[in-house]
């Protein structure tokens, strides 16, 4: 078996992406945490890509660097005191975290590289967005206008939610 | 280093969820705990991707991904206004400190 330049490409992506997420998670810099995801969602777009589910690549790189990203760096911008940033993410004890960690990678990992998954030849995908626009408004249209009530009441929740004001002497709450 | 199949990106899904779990229980600030939920949430798709790849029905899974991408928005937008108010309420973000359900 030869290595091609798409299962090096692979490698390169996924050492980058995990290695990007466990600084992510190690750091003690919430603003460094938050830039690091940037690439590990990047990788995520790419390793899609790989898997031919380009629609889903695209809308990776729009939601998640583009919002949810922005969102987070919104939140850390807001809330952290950017001088005391250095220490801004302490760790609770690591022991039991440690622990649940490593008990679900013992249990997740031979899993993946040892179950008898089926596995068809894989065909040449082309472009899906078409199957899935189709799908959309088809046989996947009550999950869809399910999912655009659910935006819908996050908007006005968010917004109430963050409106929130702490009120007088009465402690009544003033919006 | 053997050709990339079905069980690689199944490891890398499991790794990064295992990352996020991690993420979830250690940090003490909330604005981190949320960045772990997103990693783990990003290895649920990772896997989905990979096995409608390799059982022939990318569509579907892309779908399920979708919504999933679409939820965590969702959630990531509640999240910062809840953390917000936090923030304005108890003055801090210390997931320990964080244990009144009444402000």
């Amino acid at each position: 078996m030869k290595l091609s330049l798409a299962d090096l490409l692979f490698y390169a992506v996924a050492v980058a992406t995990l290695a990007t997420a466990a600084y992510a998670v190690f750091t003690r810099n919430i603003v460094r945490a938050v830039f690091s995801l940037l690439g590990t969602f990047f990788g995520m777009a790419i390793l899609y890509g790989m898997l031919s589910a380009d629609f889903v690549a695209v809308v990776q790189v729009l939601v998640y660097v583009g919002g949810i990203l922005v969102l987070l760096l919104f939140a850390v911008m807001l809330t952290a005191n950017i001088e005391s940033a250095r220490l801004s993410s302490p760790a609770a004890g690591w022991s039991w975290g440690l622990l649940a960690a490593v008990a679900t990678g013992i249990i997740l990992l031979p899993l993946a590289l040892e179950a008898p998954w089926l596995q068809r030849e894989l065909d040449v995908a082309g472009p899906g967005t078409a199957t899935i626009g189709r799908s959309l408004l088809g046989n996947m249209l009550l999950p869809f206008e399910a999912v655009s009530v659910v935006l819908l009441g996050v908007v006005i929740g968010a917004v109430v939610v963050a409106r929130l004001r702490r009120g007088g002497q009465d402690g009544e709450v003033q919006r | 280093m053997i050709q990339v199949g079905l069980q690689h990106f199944l490891m890398v899904g499991a790794l990064l969820f295992c990352l996020g779990i991690l993420c979830v229980l250690t940090r003490r600030n909330a604005v981190a705990v949320l960045i772990g939920i997103e990693l783990m949430l990003n290895a649920a798709g990772l896997n989905f991707i990979a096995f409608a790849r390799h059982q022939g029905d990318l569509a579907g899974g892309s779908l399920l991904v979708l919504f999933v991408i679409v939820l965590a928005a969702a959630e990531a937008a509640v999240a910062l206004a809840l953390i917000l108010a936090f923030r304005r309420q108890v003055r801090t973000l210390d997931v320990d400190q964080i244990d009144s359900l009444k402000g």
